[in-house]
């Protein structure tokens, strides 16, 4: 008997993949990344496979190190899996080549998504799966959750028996994150459809010493053509012996699949082709419009590769005349999309060879939809359907955007729905993503879909903010199973619920709303008062769609039931109590159940605690009388200010509205370039409490700008003539020290709509004062009551002119925290360890800066549309921003170097061949500048200007060529910024060429010692002892040295900074940095919400981490040496605390004494020796004489 | 010699007894403990806000990793097997129930009536042979009277009562303002013995941060007189059991306690500092005193220099007191 489990489409898939497996090589990507994590824990706490075998999990350095240890682990006789996207699974097209040729049967778990092009995106399309057409895997789709499961074991199963490995591809997110009631296969169906004769065979066929063969030979012209060829039985037969395989899991299952399924009127004349998620939608709206008498059709493609075409045209009825075939890719420049072309061979070669069951040859043509996640609704398809009907239908059409530039797209109704779809029962739910809304809902859907015979759904649409991050969640409950793969729309919703009231004149959530829907709102506002608190808009819809209203202080309740803040098991009784899901007796019971099931292991208290806050929220749950008219006074602000430059106000505030959907093509930059300094624009009022600056006690120390990760906290030196027109409540001091001009005026100032309340400046705040040692020169207060007045004060303290780069001297805090940030408001995590580098470069070089960003944090945060946090100065400059790839980065930024210094280079050339028309002096003080400070480069860049004027006059092509190089001739700074992840890892091969070139780069390494961004999996940056994913025992090894590694060329500058412990050691490594005219890498020490502790702690961390000897400050300037000094600086003072004392502070460690004590204790004591004997390396090594050869004493000669 | 004595009901063969500390953290030590001839262990200390910081974090780690961002839906590994503090005292304590044969004493460490009680049920189920409650109260509140804070001893015992059948001793601190009183309600209440006393780690101030530090400061042998004078009082007086803690490092530390009244007598700093032998130094030098002394036994020991016995009975009391002040004379030189 199967039983029924709601998971989503990675845990379907990785199910089978671990119970099919022995050897699983894994590397995170999103958003296959859950799959190789639910791999690896199941190892971890032992979980067998279908052989009683635990399968060996191993993390790789990239995707393409992940298919080259699959490809060995297959040739040494190993059932072998691994889970990938995107440029991951471009990484392992030349292994996928080589597996596929040499007929090793494998499976290779995809969750599809888009490729990046003109930007990156993590959401779903078909663009990476496409790419691999030509490598020799089959290619097998799953629509939904269900499917990801029964095709996954229906892979297996056929790779086995036909030996050619398979690609089993899913949409990502709308399938691999989907959670859904499905029947989960029962291991005797896993073990039925698994032949152990098969495995044998494959395992026979293994390298072994014992009997030899070689494989991997290099063929020559005489054999390797026909070598290609000899496969092509195999191909031929593959497609039968995987019906053969379907057939059989039918016969188990009773879920019966075909290579290609057909599903609508026998007599179709209108039919639609596609595969993936979208086929789901396309089943529910070609039966509803079968039975409004439409006679049309839907073929799904199950197996893409090989490609059957005649299995394909028995599958469609010979009544069929028209036919759309949908793409969920882009090939630029084809003329029609991969499964288009196939469809149209097919049918075209039947009917020119006259085999075709189709009266006539149908007409065909071809789609893209759904690119990135576009939604794909039944309007959309039924919009397809009736394309098909016209006399011209458009081929090469597209669906869902508006076209205005070349006039691909088909309008649709965006209202029309299926009846299946509005059978179902829909709620939707505006949580932060910190509340815990999300977990909530899961476990809603769970309880429902475990506990009832109702079907269930939930997908989540996160944010691309990671501070104050906002999510809503989408459920859907019915009798039928659930094929609605997209949103819920406008009008569907029967509940919505609002967990936070800040959303509520940002959303327009009651649009959602369905007719006498219930809308819940969790607010502090008493009573019937909150009626008001809703702006008009709002209470307009509820007035006319006769919404009931309900209303609960979730966040009182938490708190007086000791749940603090956590207010999700609250909201989620709220919605059980009133949606009328279940009778509300039986309601409560399930969720007491289900607290007791998820905590019931971990301590009475957590259930007891829960079980409390149940009987609070029903306690205090209230309807509100809704009044018959609109009362309130306000309505949804602007999204941008008024000033916000043109494209700010068309584009950008259209996207941070949420109505990026709307933007037609001709809104969109063709080659992805963006304008920078966005961030300003959009104020997010995240914070509810902000620092309050005390002048009377402030020391004008700078450490309050230097750690803000969100660069909401700033200073500017002024002329006190200048405050006559402040503001009333605008602060400043008179500031003095040899760092300022006389009778200058300093102040602090607060963005309090950017802050995220994070906490840290008043962490650092060095001052006490004196009457009251609890209060600080800075002050957390509410940050509603200052918004409006610190508003006035932040525009007033942008308007004041920037202190002169000049005069600053930057290597003292409180002066170079003068200089303006140029990058500023980052949607990086609230307490972000890695943004306070950023925007100490982006202050101390951002006017030259070039940025190659590896993708990770640093590039999601820096460059996630709609702003970016990198701005410019008022002459328009600011750092210049690119992310290429992931693995690539360190290349990327060496090639603009090298780039930079050719046109220099150039340029200097096209200066002397004009030195006569240009001027003799002007040319040669261009080429000899010295531009080692700011006083250097301004002056450069005066002669530049001059420069310009002067080949304005000049009429020779060498002149226009010298225009457009002329720039170069100022200081470029290139800075290549990525993650540990990137440089310890995946990049690191590329990264060590670039160490190795000698070239002027600077390299910052933000370690976070983990892959952050794609949800903290390890890298070889994890230290010892460390809980992580991909390491949940313990990461069993240290971390490497990757500063030593640097150190050993000599050449290069080396720094390892942690600016929470010692901020003027950061600093000054910036600055040496990059002025060394080589390579330079400075490897920053980023506490990362990842580690599981409160970011509060930020400065501590880092602190204890030096502190116990784990990060040893230090700086290697190879000038140094010719100096006859000791190139090696160190920074910190040898370990003064117990490496237990660092690590039991910080959860990614403590938690392994939960899970694993012994290790725990093991590595502990291993971590503890090794940071005392490295501390007494490094200082061993800086103690090294580096005298001059004649000041050594010579050895004396033994007598 | 016959050195047994009872506590708590338990059948001890002889008064030492090492107190909560880490040394009963590791099996090891533990049995280093037995072999140097502890008669009894008690356990440390299960701490009310340690299980309540426990549940936050596994309830934040459980359910609460998310960002709500799309890329990272949690961040740290969710292992099937995850330990709770109390789940990890509950193996420990059947680990030295296993490993050790003399009697196991598990010792909660709270202030409020709330659930962390019901933990008691657990560790009786566990298998100890009894239960130490240490109410750790520093009565900082000045709108909370003294019977107030007396009476959340007796609630915290009665809470515990509820869910255990195994003796329970309770262990004070000095600051009562009738500890004879105090002792005999909690008698009444259901205690089966009091362990006198507890001390109060006492904060300092760190004059370079201007920060309030704390850190552990180990007994001295002054120390353990406070103790000797309320059990040289308690004795006879009430039927409970009597353990002395705090400030025993000598063997005539021990003996001085025993004279005084005491069933048992509590182990700590000492053995923190010299290690688990100290403990066979410390009995040795007991047993070579009772040698070459009048007594038989330690039964017969108990009490001979309470206050009910002693010669002087104002030798415990107050008149004492100006006689003492009266008698002192500075050290010459000064």
């Amino acid at each position: 008997m199967n039983r029924m489990v709601t998971i989503d489409g990675n845990e379907a898939a990785a199910t089978i993949a671990h119970l099919t497996s022995e050897v699983i090589a894994i590397y995170p990507i999103t958003p296959a990344s859950p799959m190789g994590e639910h791999a690896d824990e199941w190892s971890a706490q032992g979980r067998k496979n279908l052989w009683g075998t635990v399968p060996s999990v191993i993390e790789l350095q990239s995707e393409g190190g992940a298919a080259g240890a699959l490809h060995g682990a297959l040739q040494a006789g190993a059932l072998c899996t691994t889970f990938t996207a995107s440029q991951g699974l471009l990484l392992m097209i030349p292994n996928m080549y080589k597996i596929a040729g040499e007929l090793t049967p494998m499976v290779l778990h995809v969750a599809a998504r888009s490729l990046a092009a003109q930007a990156l995106s993590i959401f779903c399309d078909h663009s990476d799966v496409m790419s691999t057409r030509g490598t020799g895997f089959a290619m097998l789709c799953s629509n939904s959750v269900q499917e990801a499961m029964d095709m996954a074991l229906i892979a297996q199963a056929a790779t086995l028996q036909t030996r050619v490995p398979i690609l089993h591809f899913f949409d990502g997110f709308r399938t691999s994150h989907e959670v859904a009631k499905i029947e989960s296969l029962d291991s005797s169906v896993v073990r039925a459809m698994i032949s152990d004769e098969l495995v044998q065979a494959h395992r026979a066929r293994a390298l072994n010493p014992e009997h030899p063969v070689l494989r991997g030979s290099s063929q020559n012209p005489d054999v390797y053509f026909q070598g290609r060829e000899s496969v092509n039985l195999r191909y031929r037969e593959m497609p039968a012996a995987v019906q053969g395989v379907m057939d059989r899991f039918a016969e188990l299952t009773g879920r019966h699949y075909h290579l290609f399924d057909y599903v609508g009127a026998a007599d179709a004349e209108r039919v639609i082709v596609l595969m993936g998620s979208g086929a789901e939608a396309a089943h529910e709206t070609v039966e509803h419009l079968q039975s409004n008498g439409e006679k049309v059709g839907l073929l799904k493609v199950r197996l893409y590769r090989p490609f059957d075409p005649v299995v394909l045209l028995a599958a469609l009825p010979a009544s069929v005349r028209r036919i759309a075939v949908l793409d969920r890719t882009k090939e630029p420049g084809a003329d029609g999309e991969p499964l288009y072309k196939d469809v149209l061979t097919a049918v075209v070669q039947s009917y020119s060879a006259g085999q075709s069951h189709f009266a006539e040859l149908p007409r065909i043509i071809g789609g893209r939809y759904g690119l990135s996640s576009k939604e794909f609704t039944p309007g959309m398809i039924k919009a397809v359907f009736d394309e098909l009907k016209r006399e011209q239908p458009k081929n090469g059409f597209t669906i869902g955007i508006r076209d205005d530039v070349s006039h691909t797209s088909l309008e649709w109704d965006p209202q029309f729905r299926a009846a299946a779809t509005l059978a179902t029962n829909c709620a939707l739910f505006y949580g932060l993503g910190s509340d815990g809304t999300v977990s909530a809902n899961k476990n809603t859907i769970k309880i429902i879909g475990e506990g009832t015979d109702l079907y269930a759904q939930g997908y989540f649409v996160y944010d691309s903010k990671k501070a104050g991050a906002i999510t809503v969640s989408h459920l859907r409950f019915g009798k039928q199973p659930i094929r609605s793969s997209y949103l819920i729309g406008d009008n569907e919703a029967q509940f919505i619920g609002c967990h936070q009231t800040v959303f509520l004149d940002r959303y327009d959530m009651l649009d959602k709303a369905a007719p006498g829907a219930v809308f819940l709102l969790n607010s502090s506002v008493a009573g019937d008062a909150v009626w008001n608190t809703l702006p008009r808009r709002m209470q307009q819809q509820i007035i006319d769609k006769n919404i009931r209203f309900f209303v609960i202080d979730a966040y009182k309740v938490a708190h007086e039931s000791g749940m603090q803040r956590r207010i999700n098991t609250i909201m989620q009784t709220c919605h059980f109590a009133i949606s009328g899901l279940l009778p509300r007796d039986e309601a409560i019971a399930a969720i007491k159940q289900a607290a007791e099931k998820t905590y019931g292991k971990k301590g009475a208290q957590i259930v007891e605690l829960n079980f409390r806050a149940i009987d609070a929220a029903l306690a205090n749950l209230h309807e509100v009388v809704v009044p018959g008219k609109v009362s309130s006074v306000f309505d949804r602000p602007p999204v941008v200010a008024a000033n916000a430059p043109q494209f700010v106000q068309d584009i950008t505030a259209v996207m941070m509205a949420g109505n990026g959907d709307a933007l037609p093509v001709s809104a969109i930059p063709a080659d992805g370039t963006w304008p920078t300094g966005t961030t300003r624009w959009e104020k997010r009022n995240i914070a509810l409490e902000i620092p309050v600056w005390d002048e009377k006690l402030c020391i004008a120390c700078g450490k309050c700008p230097f750690v803000c990760p969100h660069t909401a906290i700033r200073s500017k030196l002024f002329d006190p003539a200048l405050a006559a027109t402040a503001p009333p409540t605008f602060k400043h001091m008179a500031v003095k020290g040899k760092e300022f001009p006389e009778g200058a005026h300093i102040v602090y100032q607060v963005a309090a709509e950017d802050c995220t309340g994070c906490g840290l400046c008043v962490d650092i705040c060095p001052v006490k004062d004196k009457e009251n040692p609890g209060r600080r020169a800075l002050n957390m207060a509410p940050q509603a009551p200052l918004r409006e007045q610190e508003r006035v004060n932040f525009d007033y303290f942008l308007a004041l002119p920037e202190f002169d780069r000049r005069e600053v001297r930057s290597t003292v805090m409180k002066s170079a925290m003068l200089l303006q940030p140029l990058f500023e408001f980052s949607s990086a995590c609230s307490g972000c360890g890695e943004t306070p580098y950023l925007r100490l470069a982006s202050q101390l070089f951002g006017d030259r800066m070039l940025v190659a960003n590896a993708t990770g944090c640093s590039s999601i945060y820096g460059g996630n549309l709609p702003t970016t946090p990198w701005a410019q100065d008022a002459q328009g400059r600011g750092p210049a921003w690119n992310n290429s790839l992931f693995e690539d980065n360190a290349e990327f930024g060496l090639g603009m170097r090298v780039a930079i210094d050719k046109q220099q280079e150039y340029a200097a050339e096209l200066l002397k061949g004009l030195a006569e028309p240009i001027g003799a002096d002007l040319v040669d003080s261009l080429l000899a500048a010295v531009q080692e400070d700011e006083a250097g480069i301004h002056e450069q860049r005066e002669r530049v200007a001059a420069l310009r004027e002067r080949l304005k006059k000049i009429e020779r092509p060498e002149a226009r060529q010298l225009e457009a190089l002329a720039d170069n001739l100022v200081r470029k700074s290139v800075w290549i910024v990525g993650g540990d992840g990137w440089a310890y890892d995946i990049g690191f091969g590329g990264l060590d060429h670039v160490l190795a070139s000698g070239r002027n780069v600077n390299i910052l390494v933000l370690d976070t010692e983990v892959y952050s961004n794609t949800g903290g999996q390890t890298s070889k940056a994890t230290p010892r002892g460390a809980v992580a994913k991909f390491s949940a025992g313990g990461k069993p090894t240290p971390k490497k040295d990757l500063a030593m590694i640097a150190m050993a060329y000599g050449n290069v500058y080396v720094a390892q900074v942690a600016y929470g412990a010692k901020d003027v050691q950061t600093l000054k490594a910036f600055m040496e940095a990059e002025s060394w005219p080589g390579v330079s890498i400075i490897i920053a020490y980023s506490p990362c919400t990842a580690w599981g502790t409160d970011m509060i702690n930020n400065h501590a961390m880092q602190d204890r981490a030096v502190r116990s000897g784990h990060w040893p400050l230090f700086r290697y300037d190879p000038r140094r040496a010719t100096q006859h000094e000791n190139p090696l600086q160190l920074d910190s003072k040898e370990p003064s605390i117990a490496y237990r004392e660092f690590v039991s502070q910080e959860t990614r460690f403590n938690m392994l004494w939960r899970s694993h004590p012994e290790a725990a204790e093991k590595f502990l004591g291993q971590a503890q020796k090794h940071a005392l004997s490295n501390y007494q390396h490094y200082r061993q090594l800086a103690e090294l004489s580096y005298a001059k050869p004649e000041e050594v004493k010579p050895a004396q000669a033994k007598e | 010699m016959d050195l047994r004595t009872r506590y708590l009901g338990l059948e001890l063969k002889n008064p030492l007894v090492p107190s909560a500390s880490p040394l009963s953290r590791s099996l090891d030590t533990a049995k280093q403990l037995e072999d140097a001839g502890a008669a009894a262990l008690v356990m440390y200390s299960l701490f009310e806000e340690e299980l309540r910081h426990d549940r936050d974090v596994m309830d934040a780690y459980l359910s609460n990793q998310s960002l709500g961002h799309a890329e990272a839906t949690s961040f740290l590994p969710l292992h099937g097997d995850m330990a709770s503090r109390q789940d990890r005292y509950l193996e420990q304590l059947q680990r030295l129930k296993q490993t050790l044969g003399i009697p196991v004493i598990a010792s909660l460490n709270g202030v409020t009536p709330g659930g962390w009680i019901e933990y008691g049920k657990a560790l009786q189920q566990a298998g100890a042979d009894a239960l130490e409650l240490n109410v750790y109260h520093i009565a900082g509140d000045a709108n909370v009277s003294g019977a107030e804070v007396e009476q959340r001893y007796l609630d915290v015992l009665k809470a515990l009562r509820q869910h255990v059948t195994l003796p329970i001793a309770m262990k004070l601190s000095p600051q009562f303002s009738s500890v004879a009183n105090m002792v005999g309600r909690l008698e009444q209440g259901g205690a089966a013995g009091v362990s006198l006393f507890n001390r109060f780690y006492q904060p300092d101030i760190d004059l370079d941060s201007l920060r309030v530090s704390s850190q552990l400061q180990l007994s001295s042998s002054a120390e353990s007189l406070l103790a000797m004078r309320w059990i040289a009082i308690l004795f006879g007086r009430v039927k409970l059991t009597l353990a002395a803690t705090g400030g025993v490092h000598t063997h005539g530390d021990a003996l001085k306690m025993l004279l005084a009244g005491a069933d048992v007598v509590h182990l700590c700093s000492t053995l923190l500092l010299q290690g688990p032998k100290q403990l066979a130094h410390i009995l040795q030098g007991m047993a070579e005193w009772l040698d070459d002394s009048p007594y038989e036994s330690v039964e017969q020991l108990k009490g001979v220099l309470s206050q009910r016995h002693a010669g002087d009975a104002s030798a415990y009391a107050r008149a004492n007191y100006l006689q003492l002040l009266d008698s002192y004379l500075p050290d010459a030189g000064n």
